[in-house]
């Protein structure tokens, strides 16, 4: 992929990523998660990795997000009010953030290998999904199945959560 | 030339964006999808990782992208139990602000 095609994603993402954060109207904030996380598939497939790329487009702006925007216009949320908000919280998280941030910059700026380009590959990955595949089901296989009961742990507990207490 | 670094420090960006959402902000489903912007910052350096080292077989190291496979599905049940228990807080309460659930603050 060329650098500047890098660059629009990357930007296009932190900017929406941003706006999740900074919007008001929680609809404005699901909606600029989509974009974001399409930029973030984008630089997936960039990466050759088209199966991630299909499934974060499939899983978080499919699934995830339908969820989100189904319980934002069930229980009918407004924008929020604007409150007091606490100075010393607010300065505490962003100087937090930011030492998160600063520690980032000097990480990568020190580890010599992230001045390297990436090496070629020899082989397309356009059938990754068949490498991956083998990958589950033989390496993988038991984590796998562990996940398989995680989420139907997932599906009878959001099930008894949201049922109405019988009186 | 894009090189590794510049996907880490991007990755690392998402995540800050995340993490600052997530103390900033008082309504809990904000705070969710920041979660979901921590987690997506973490798949992304894997990913860049995984096609860092390519394997003797001329492909990418794909242990890498069946872990970050496993990360999507445990975001997406976590982000549907969440989501549950809001729905729940909201019955009881008629609230998803964070400042007003204080019961058991001391």
């Amino acid at each position: 992929m060329p650098a500047f095609l890098f660059w629009i994603f990357a930007l296009l993402m932190l900017i929406f990523g941003a706006a999740v954060v900074v919007n008001r109207n929680p609809v404005a904030s699901a909606l600029s998660l989509v974009v974001s996380f399409l930029g973030l598939a984008a630089l997936f497939m960039s990466l050759d990795a088209y199966f991630i790329g299909i499934i974060q487009v499939l899983v978080y702006a499919g699934a995830v997000m339908v969820l989100f925007l189904f319980i934002i216009m069930l229980l009918d949320l407004r924008a929020e009010e604007r409150r007091q908000i606490s100075w010393l919280t607010s300065a505490g998280a962003v100087a937090v953030a930011l030492a998160l941030l600063f520690q980032t910059f000097y990480v990568v700026g020190h580890f010599k290998s992230a001045q390297q380009p990436f090496p070629p590959l020899a082989r397309s990955t356009t059938d990754d999904v068949r490498n991956i595949g083998l990958l589950l089901f033989g390496n993988y296989n038991l984590p796998f199945q562990i996940i398989g009961v995680l989420v139907l742990v997932a599906t009878i507990g959001v099930v008894l959560l949201s049922r109405r207490e019988p009186r | 030339m894009v090189t590794l670094g510049d996907y880490l420090i991007v990755s690392g960006i998402l995540f800050a964006i995340g993490f600052a959402g997530v103390m900033l902000r008082r309504n809990l489903i904000i705070i969710l999808m920041s979660l979901e912007l921590m987690l997506n910052a973490a798949n992304l350096s894997l990913v860049a990782f995984s096609r860092f080292r390519v394997l003797p077989t001329g492909l990418p190291d794909y242990n890498v992208q069946v872990f970050v496979f496993f990360i999507i599905t445990v975001a997406a049940a976590e982000v549907a139990v969440g989501l549950a228990i809001l729905v729940a807080l909201f019955r009881a309460r008629q609230t998803t602000d964070v400042k007003d659930i204080s019961s058991l603050k001391f």
